[in-house]
């Protein structure tokens, strides 16, 4: 790694951190229902929909009222979504007669995007029509996003209130959270993007002569495309209004958007951190969380890019003057741009990508799949990571809390049989179905068909869509054919059940934690801000996922890394 | 009883080897999860084994055998730890099965010594039946005094050989079955079913019989078995990964018996098989200290405890207050003060008056005159007048409390000094209690009488401070008296005045702040406030009412010892905290020796992963098994015992902790993976 592209990380860095704090204040008094500068304009909105919808935004809801309107909001945007896109062709705005998808294609994509996934077994520019990818990709993209919000707030509302039965209005922590986060941040981003050069329009595909091919006629693809970029970025959602995504020249001109892009991946994940600290009235908490995070990352980022800028051994004999593996990497970024922006990406659960994983080296597809199998932690998706995060916190506190004589205790709120079984049970899906639906498609044609590098690459090709898919990351290694009926169904109830299962423990353990009281602080009590602490979670964290993939990453990535370098092994 | 048993007590030992073969009945393996995996995975290997002998297999059949032996002594091992637990605590309830013999008791008609006697075995004896107990009888059952007094020997539960006094009215009028009357009679109203009396429930609290899990333990039990379930997931997805790498490379895929061996060694089974051990460990340890805990749960929400609420007197003070300094009048003589202070208490049976006679005597060096020779008469301390003294010829002398003198040398026409009011402030200041002392009308001078705090007990209070723990003195005295007390003793709070309601209030009012109350008692007026209070420590000299009350009794009747029962009750959750943290650390390592050798054959670069550098895929796996069994017999110590608890702050515990149980957790291993596989090559055995 060069000293450029360190500083050119460290500056990354440092806007996020400066960014986390005024943005991070900005989300709290949303969900507070504090005044937040934007009353006089979006007041007015929010009440009339409350009027409109009947919605009585003063009461609070139980967990199970709470998790009872997340699953209908959520079923009833799938079952649109799905319907969009099975009679797609019968809509308006199809400049090009795209036709209906298929059914189980159909479901992959509308589970993958109500599930803030986006995985994309289509391509988009040749299979969407315009008001599919308004009306349905974009609306997701904002709604998935906010569910992500609400259920965060609802968790720490669990925490930082006692003796009582409410999490909060869902539909207003909805509706707030699409209307004064995400749609005033969605707007200034597209607009910035625009300005750079995405294009944003509904015309028909233009026709043109390349000047090397003047016979030959090729299209090129046009679109709403500022608008659905913005909200991908910001709402690690990461579904690509292009096939390669980031990577097309409309979608991400220039390297300023790429910077605000990739700004944008963290933007959230990182603030929703000083959210935290705000809400439960104890800033250093969700400083610590930002550290913790930081902390998980930062390497894994060193060692991508360090591992893409090698050589690639296989070139050295024939002569090829490298910079680095440049196979499917844009010139425009480069290795380290391409690379860091993998990590972001893998670890935000956003899935955009700018490059083709599917070429990284063994490394560095290693480095990303270490970053999903951590689990949605470090930085995770919007809301999902907070969420994520924090059950691992209080599987770790409980153990620490043990170690040190005490019944472990969370932000003052004691951790019990019940909290530890459905923290487990929130840890455990991911792993649990990561590993059987790779087991499942590893031994059987279904599954292996569609490897398009067999060996221990094609393993790492099929454990990554699991991996991805069960984290709702979304990214893929493009090698592997995913559009079968096997990986769309197979996907589609795991991306289902990585989401909303988490869900239910999530709001439990809210419900369960928002009765109690809060147990007074003492010299006794473990503070969960320290240094200690904070490396005892890293360790915690990095031993859960390392224990639950390793004979995995071993058998994929680490075969391929060591035959890539040419060990034997004896 | 509470015998301190050795670790190795060759009895128990033994009873504990047959225990364990005795434990492996699948109903009694299903209870605990992780073991319970492995027992499968025994089961299984051996299945794998005599499928071996007869058909051809991808391992030699001679190490199915011993990995499927080594997963055998895993569960095994996990046996003897708890049997070896259950040993000591039995070992402990022989004793007091002793105590628990048939008995012939004399029943009573009715509550009059001169009723009708039955003699009737004491098994036949129920709640609200009236017996006569004279010397030399036992106590056939439990029950309370309802008339008259008698020494009672009860060593046979306490340990403690001189024998207490049992009457009836008031906090001493509970009596315990199977102990012995050594003088005069009591008539006691039996207060216990057959079977459900102290000793009993004692016995069965130390056998374990009736142990159930407590919340720490359960959520503990569902973290392991949640990580027991991800890594049976990630063995059993193993086969097929192979499976597609072996169909490409043309290897071996991994056999199902070094799957079995890596989820075993991969499961957290150290803790798994220890877990009972400890609970039972804890309770045993309990025993030890004489405390009986009449639930595990209140062993544990001792260690969780953050407010201790004491009683001043006889915990934080001596019983009494005592004299500690004279203080003349202007003009007076010490020795003239010394002299009649002397006088006016030598017939004074009080403890504050005995006190002022041993502290003339120690520091004036007057010895004690016979008051009868010098022709006196004592005038005792009466609620009325609140002063005692004594008549000499030609003498008045007379000691009392700073205004009852201060009107009686009024109707004798003298005059209350004013230069001595400054010192009577200064020592109630102090939370003392000034006696004036007067010859006539003169005022000699003060007693200075004063609370005396138990030595050492201002350094326990800084143990608790660091532990977390605030003290809170309560007492009936004044503020100020209070106040003085409290800082001397260096508790952190008091409350002065109080009631005993004021003391139920008090406890409430923490609770309702989320704090967790201990306190000790052992009257009946304080059950109530001991039926409140989180942790309760009854005295076992109290009133049956005050030991149903609590919900540990606190056998010595020492009321310091709830000291002791909260460290017993940290400890308890430290050693399975760091045998957890133990415990998965230790996969780390285990990984670096089976992955290559499961993979390799599959995949012969991944040998590069075996960074120990074991001799062979084969040894490399035994050894890993073989650490992991071993490792349970080696804990098994620390494990009865608890990890040593420091009165340090939590941050620092951790630090300890975790460098001691993680990193330790992390190393070992890896030396002892290696250095049982140089001792297989060694041996030849592979």
């Amino acid at each position: 790694m060069t000293q450029h592209n360190l500083l050119q990380m460290f500056f990354y860095f440092i806007i996020i951190i400066l960014l986390v704090r005024p943005l991070g204040w900005y989300i709290y008094r949303v969900y507070e229902g504090k005044s937040c500068g934007l009353n006089n304009i979006f007041g007015p909105v929010e009440q009339g929909c409350y009027r409109i919808c009947g919605i009585d935004s003063k009461q609070g809801m139980s967990w199970k009222t709470y998790l009872y309107c997340m699953l209908i909001f959520n079923m009833f945007g799938m079952l649109l979504l799905y319907l969009i896109l099975r009679i797609q062709y019968y809509l308006p705005l199809n400049p090009e007669s795209f036709s209906s998808i298929p059914p189980d294609l159909s479901f992959n994509t509308a589970a993958s995007f109500v599930t803030n996934t986006n995985w994309q077994a289509y391509s988009g520019e040749t299979s969407l029509s315009y008001l599919t990818q308004m009306l349905g990709m974009t609306v997701q993209n904002f709604l998935s996003a906010s569910t992500g919000l609400s259920l965060f707030v609802a968790l720490t509302r669990g925490f930082s209130r006692q003796a009582s039965g409410t999490l909060g209005n869902y539909w207003v922590d909805m509706t707030r959270g699409t209307l004064y986060i995400l749609l005033p941040l969605a707007c200034i981003l597209a607009m910035a993007l625009s300005a750079q050069g995405v294009i944003q329009n509904l015309n028909p595909y233009q026709k043109f002569y390349a000047l090397q091919n003047p016979i030959e006629e090729q299209t090129l693809p046009m679109g709403p495309v500022a608008s659905q970029v913005a909200i991908e970025q910001l709402g690690s959602n990461g579904g690509g209004f292009f096939n390669v995504n980031a990577a097309h020249p409309f979608q991400n001109p220039t390297p300023l958007t790429n910077l605000l892009e990739m700004l944008a991946i963290l933007l959230i994940p990182a603030a929703l951190c000083y959210t935290f600290g705000m809400l439960i009235n104890d800033r250093k908490q969700g400083w610590a969380i930002l550290f913790i995070m930081l902390i998980l990352l930062i390497p894994i980022a060193i060692m991508t890019v360090i591992s893409e800028q090698q050589i690639v051994p296989n070139f050295i004999s024939m002569d090829i003057q490298q910079t680095g593996n440049m196979e499917g990497k844009e010139l425009r970024f480069g290795v380290f741009n391409s690379a860091f922006w993998t990590s972001l990406t893998t670890a935000t659960s956003n899935g955009s990508v700018n490059s083709m994983l599917d070429s990284y080296t063994p490394l560095g597809v290693f480095s990303a799949l270490w970053l999903m199998h951590l689990g949605e932690i470090a930085f995770g998706g919007v809301g999902s990571g907070m969420y994520g995060i924090i059950m691992v916190f209080i599987i770790a506190v409980f153990i620490a809390g043990l170690m040190v004589g005490r019944t472990p205790e969370y932000l003052g709120k004691k951790i019990e049989p019940f909290e530890m079984k459905m923290a487990c049970v929130a840890i455990l899906i991911m792993p649990l179905f990561t590993l059987l639906l790779t087991a499942i498609a590893s031994v059987t044609t279904l599954g292996t068909s569609s490897v398009s590098n067999p060996g221990p690459h094609g393993f790492s090709q099929i454990l990554y869509a699991f991996t991805s898919m069960g984290n709702n990351n979304g990214s893929a290694l493009s090698g592997l054919q995913a559009n079968t009926p096997f990986y769309n169904i197979a996907g589609g109830i795991e991306m289902l059940l990585s989401r909303y299962w988490v869900a239910i423990p999530v709001l439990a353990i809210a419900g369960s934690m928002a009765k109690k009281t809060f147990v007074p602080k003492s010299a006794g009590t473990l503070s969960t801000h320290t240094p200690l602490f904070i490396f005892f979670i890293v360790s915690v964290s990095v031993i859960i996922g390392g224990l639950s993939f390793f004979p995995s990453l071993a058998l994929g990535p680490i075969v391929e890394h060591l035959t890539f370098w040419g060990y034997h092994g004896s | 009883m509470a015998a301190k048993i050795s670790l190795w007590e060759k009895s128990i030992f033994k009873s504990a080897i047959v225990n364990a073969f005795r434990k492996l009945s699948v109903r009694h393996q299903i209870r605990n999860p992780v073991i319970f995996t492995v027992y499968i995975g025994s089961l299984l290997t051996s299945g794998l084994f005599i499928h071996s002998i007869f058909l051809p297999s991808e391992v030699p059949c001679y190490f199915i055998l011993i990995i499927s032996l080594c997963l055998w002594f895993t569960v095994i091992f996990a046996n003897f730890a708890e049997a070896l637990a259950e040993g000591r605590g039995k070992a402990q309830a022989l004793a007091l099965r002793k105590v628990r013999h048939d008995i012939l008791a004399k029943k009573l008609s009715s509550a009059s010594k001169k009723s009708k006697i039955k003699l009737t075995l004491s098994g036949n004896l129920h709640k609200g039946d009236i017996v006569l107990i004279e010397a030399g009888d036992f106590i056939p059952s439990d029950g309370e005094v309802i008339e008259g007094v008698a020494s009672v020997n009860e060593s046979a539960i306490t340990g403690e050989s001189a024998p207490v006094i049992r009457e009836s009215g008031g906090d001493r009028n509970s009596v315990t079955g199977g102990t012995q009357v050594i003088s005069d009679w009591i008539i006691v109203r039996i207060t216990a079913n057959p079977g459900e009396t102290f000793i009993d429930e004692m016995i069965s609290l130390v056998e374990g019989a009736s142990r159930q899990k407590t919340p720490n333990e359960l959520a503990l039990t569902i973290l392991l078995a949640a990580l027991t379930l991800v890594f049976l997931f990630v063995c059993a997805s193993s086969l097929p990964y192979t499976i597609y790498g072996a169909s490409i490379t043309g290897g071996k895929i991994a056999s199902i018996t070094v799957l079995v061996a890596l989820f075993v060694c991969l499961a957290p089974t150290t803790i798994g098989a220890l877990l009972s051990a400890i609970g039972i460990a804890g309770m045993d340890r309990m025993i030890q200290a004489n405390v009986i805990a009449l639930s595990g749960k209140a062993i544990e929400t001792a260690g969780d405890i953050d407010i201790l609420i004491l009683d001043k007197t006889g915990t934080i003070t001596l019983g009494n207050r005592q004299a500690t300094k004279l203080i003349p009048a202007d003009g007076v003589a010490i020795q003239t003060l010394a002299d009649a202070a002397q006088l006016a208490s030598l017939a004074d049976e009080t403890p504050e008056g005995r006190s002022i006679v041993i502290l003339v005597k120690e520091k004036y060096g007057l010895r004690g005159r016979d008051i009868q020779e010098m022709g006196a008469t004592f005038l005792p301390f009466t609620a009325q007048t609140r002063i005692s003294g004594a008549n000499l010829p030609g003498r008045q002398i007379r000691k009392g409390a700073v205004q009852a003198i201060e009107s009686y040398i009024e109707t004798l026409g003298g005059k209350f000094p004013e230069s001595i009011k400054k010192d009577i402030d200064t020592i109630a200041r102090k939370g003392g209690t000034p006696l004036v002392v007067t010859e006539g009308a003169t005022v000699l001078g003060i007693v200075h009488l004063k609370d005396i705090v138990k030595g050492g007990i201002r350094e326990r209070f800084a143990e608790l401070r660091r532990m977390g723990i605030k003290t809170i003195m309560v007492t009936g005295d004044n503020q100020l008296t209070a106040a003085a007390i409290a800082a001397e003793a260096g508790v952190d709070d008091f409350l002065a005045d109080a009631t005993p309601e004021d003391k139920l209030k008090l406890i409430r009012r923490y609770q309702a702040e989320g704090h967790l109350v201990a306190m000790t008692g052992d009257g009946t007026n304080d059950a109530p406030a001991l039926a409140q209070a989180d942790v309760a420590v009854a005295m076992n000299t109290g009133t049956q009412i005050a030991k149903e009350a609590g919900n540990l009794v606190d056998l010595d009747s020492n009321p310091t010892k709830i000291l002791e029962v909260i460290q017993i009750g940290k400890q308890l959750l430290i050693t399975r905290g760091a045998l957890t943290t133990f415990s998965i650390s230790n996969d780390i390592a285990k990984y670096f020796a089976i992955i290559p050798a499961a993979f390799a054959s599959t995949y012969p670069v991944l040998n590069t992963l075996n960074i120990m550098k074991l001799a062979s895929p084969q040894s490399a796996i035994l050894s890993a098994v073989i650490f992991n069994a071993f490792i349970i017999i080696f804990l098994i110590p620390l494990a009865l015992r608890g990890v040593k608890y420091h009165a340090v702050s939590a941050e620092q515990l951790l630090r300890i902790n975790l460098f001691i149980y993680g990193l330790g957790g992390l190393i070992i291993p890896f030396i002892g993976i290696k250095l049982i596989d140089l001792i297989l090559v060694g041996l030849q055995w592979i």
